[in-house]
């Protein structure tokens, strides 16, 4: 019988304090109040929340079991669909996915189902709990090319199916994104990524990093030297898009890829650290995604006053609610309708500010969106030190161009089949590398597909 | 892996390093360069390859203290390890791709500035290995700092020394050697290929621009993954903006906005580190401090 009490609330760090540390913000559920929480889940026979999650999690069963008191069974259960909880748990957007078909969120608010994931993958590891043991090796060699959340996923899977699964990361840190992308007051690294890829490791996956495919290796190579019968390209959308405004090269300009890159993977806002970054005392983020959000929210706490500015308004914004709404506690400035065209320089050549100009929202186009039109003469300047902008990304063309037989999209993303296969037999691909930038359980969904798939291939080969 | 198997010290601050790294050794091409970290803390350093040996698994670096984190690569000794040695990363020189007549045809001229010397060797070696004899500028401040000198004299006759101060060789810029070599003996250059420091790199191509040969340079721009993912190498080159570390390095050296890339080289230089770099400068004994 479930329990019709409101949402149970999550305890979170001060606004004000934590505009001036890069500590996590939201401090999740304790056993009390995962407890209380979880007894508000009605338990469907046809649980929507099920349906809507791309890795299929069963959740009405571990929130059942987190009713019953048994934490351990809970993430065993969650362990069989994804090794990614505490990752997930965070940063899924669930408004859109599992609480968004979540029924309770008709009449009022949907069972807190991420606050629930990320208690039970944090209980997990914290009581260092096995989610899942290596299986016996049936014989076959798969490759995964990047270790981010498509990579882990498709590679935990088939080592689960007894795979011998060797991951190549290029960069020095396994998890992609989730390293270099998401910050530390979102996503810790040590607490959180590196024990949830270490599950993945556990499995029996090798993960040799600093390796680029398409210069230290090649997909041919992989295949005809070193005896990998199928490879899973998982490579990311990490090309950075610019304007290609007046200005754009000036100092003080950077992608945000650069600027969260420095942050996160490299710790630039600690000085044990080398490596340097540079904020001045204002700070303009052109863009209104996750990734915008990051890094306005990581130069707020680099101490420089920041602002977003968004060609749409704020009922379009791309980014997750939650992080809209930290952002604003954190004294984030909002320029919404507004849209950079040239960026201002002084005569040695550094940024002083952004010239843009006010959008209205015209009718709307062919898919149902209105896009944003310019109004003219309304032309302002924002000064500025720093202008970053997170306008999107690409996937990056190095694996296509050095892999014949891969073919791309207009857009440059890999073409594959539902299930993954690419155009290049043996070659399966998923995540951004496909789709163009979207979201962390997008990828772990195509992974866990492609891995279903490269498992088929491989058998009937057989 | 990544272990130092040797250091040698070339010049005052500059050493040489073998370093086992056979994934890179493997792939290595002239005209590549690669990316190190010295340990959990250092940053991202993009280095160039100055050779490679795919038999022995090894890589050789060449790296110059001159900032906090290189001074830190230098201090490493044989038998340490680099936390993290990645490469190679960009595009291999355009030559290897030339048809055999058009390789035995081209007159090549290296011009080696500095540190450009690591860089430049690789391609000298593989157009030797190719029957290539090409011609090499060795610039340096002095004598002591004329690197690689009979490592290059081992590959081609035409080895060219500069130095400022006239200690060795020719007394004068790159520039006035190049302009020496093609106006008064009488030499003919198809193609210019330019490493060393950014100004160098910007007068060596306006000097080829007015003698009319083509010119490549390498471009050593700030960077911080060197796979493009970031655009910290961003450069303007015929009016595009190009990512050096995988559309470069190399890059033709007419259609590059130098003035724009080398004010992009200093935008971390804090001024703290901007005064230890003309400190280190002056104790070397050179005046010039353009471009730091």
């Amino acid at each position: 019988m479930a329990n019709k009490i409101p949402r149970v609330p999550v305890r979170e760090q001060d606004p004000k304090v934590r505009a001036a540390n890069f500590d996590e913000v939201c401090y999740g559920y304790n056993m009390e109040e995962a407890s209380l929480e979880a007894t508000r889940c009605l338990g469907c026979k046809k649980p929507r929340c099920v349906e809507a999650c791309p890795v299929s999690v069963r959740i009405p069963d571990f929130i059942r079991c987190i009713v019953e008191g048994d934490i351990a069974a809970a993430a065993k259960t969650i362990a069989q669909d994804s090794l990614l909880p505490s990752v997930c748990g965070r940063v899924c957007p669930q408004e859109t996915q599992c609480e968004g078909a979540c029924i309770l969120g008709v009449k009022g608010e949907p069972v807190a189902i991420g606050k629930l994931e990320r208690f039970v993958g944090d209980w997990g590891r914290e009581h260092r709990l096995t989610l899942a043991e290596p299986a016996p090796r049936n014989g076959h060699k798969v490759a995964v090319i990047g270790s981010g959340p498509a990579g882990l996923a498709c590679a935990a899977d088939l080592a689960k199916l007894g795979y011998e699964v060797t991951v190549f990361e290029v960069l020095h840190r396994p998890g992609g994104v989730l390293q270099y992308g998401i910050p530390e007051f979102r996503l810790p690294k040590k607490e959180v990524v590196e024990p949830e890829v270490e599950n993945v490791r556990r499995l029996g996956v090798k993960i040799e990093t600093d390796v680029v495919v398409g210069r230290t290796l090649t997909i041919d190579q992989l295949m005809d030297e070193e005896g990998f019968e199928a490879v899973f390209i998982g490579s990311g959308a990490g090309l950075p898009r610019f304007m290609g405004i007046p200005g754009e090269n000036l100092n003080g300009v950077v992608s945000a890829n650069e600027f969260l890159t420095r942050t996160n993977l490299m710790h630039a806002y600690d000085q044990q650290y080398d490596t340097p970054i540079y904020t001045g005392d204002r700070v303009v983020v052109v863009g209104g995604g996750n990734v915008a959000m990051d890094a306005v929210r990581t130069a707020r706490r680099l101490g420089a006053e920041s602002s977003i500015v968004y060609r749409r308004s704020e009922a379009e914004l791309p980014a997750r609610r939650e992080e809209v709404h930290h952002a604003k506690e954190e004294g984030i400035d909002f320029r919404m309708l507004t849209n950079p065209v040239e960026v201002l320089g002084d005569e040695r050549g550094w940024v002083t500010g952004v010239r843009c100009v006010r959008m209205e929202l015209g009718e709307p186009d062919a898919s149902g969106r209105r896009s944003p039109v310019e109004i003219p003469g309304s032309e302002f300047d924002m000064p500025c030190d720093v202008v970053i902008m997170a306008l999107g990304t690409s996937p990056n063309p190095l694996i296509a161009a050095t892999t014949p037989g891969l073919e791309v999209n207009r857009r440059g993303c890999l073409e594959a089949s539902p299930d993954g296969a690419t155009t290049r037999e043996g070659v399966f691909a998923g995540g951004d590398a496909v789709t163009g930038a979207a979201t962390v359980i997008l990828a772990m969904g195509a992974g866990r597909k492609a891995a279903a798939a490269i498992d088929n291939y491989i058998q009937s080969k057989a | 892996m990544f272990q130092i198997l040797k250091k040698t010290q070339l010049a005052p601050a500059i050493y040489l390093m073998e370093v086992e790294a056979p994934r890179v050794a493997h792939a290595a091409q002239p005209g590549q360069f690669l990316i190190v970290i010295v340990d959990e803390k250092g940053e991202r350093i993009p280095l160039t390859i100055c050779d490679y040996d795919a038999g022995k698994g090894t890589v050789t670096i060449v790296i110059q203290a001159i900032g906090a984190s290189t001074m830190r690569i230098a201090a490493l000794e044989e038998g340490d390890r680099f936390a993290d040695f990645v490469g190679p990363l960009g595009h291999p020189s355009e030559f290897i791709h030339y048809s055999p007549e058009k390789l035995a045809s081209t007159k090549f001229l290296f011009v080696a500035g500095g540190l450009g010397a690591a860089p430049v060797y690789p391609q000298v070696k593989w157009l030797a290995e190719h029957g290539v004899r090409s011609d090499v500028i060795i610039g340096a401040k002095n004598e002591s700092l004329v690197l690689l000198e009979d490592e290059f004299r081992a590959l081609t006759p035409n080895v060219h020394i500069a130095t400022d101060d006239g200690s060795k060789g020719y007394k004068g810029l790159v520039t006035n050697l190049l302009k020496e070599l093609v106006a008064v003996q009488g030499r003919r250059f198809d193609l210019v290929v330019a490493i060393g420091p950014m100004i160098m790199m910007k007068f060596v191509a306006l000097t080829t621009k007015e003698l009319d040969i083509p010119t490549i340079v390498s471009l050593n721009t700030l960077m911080v993954d060197g796979t493009g993912m970031c655009g910290a190498c961003r450069v303007t080159v015929g009016g595009k903006t190009r990512f050096a570390c995988v559309e470069g390095p190399e890059f033709d050296a007419h259609q590059v906005d130098f003035d724009e890339a080398m004010r992009r080289q200093g935008m971390y230089r804090t001024i703290e580190e901007r005064k230890r770099a003309i400190e280190a400068e002056r104790a070397a004994g050179h005046k010039c401090n353009i471009g730091l």
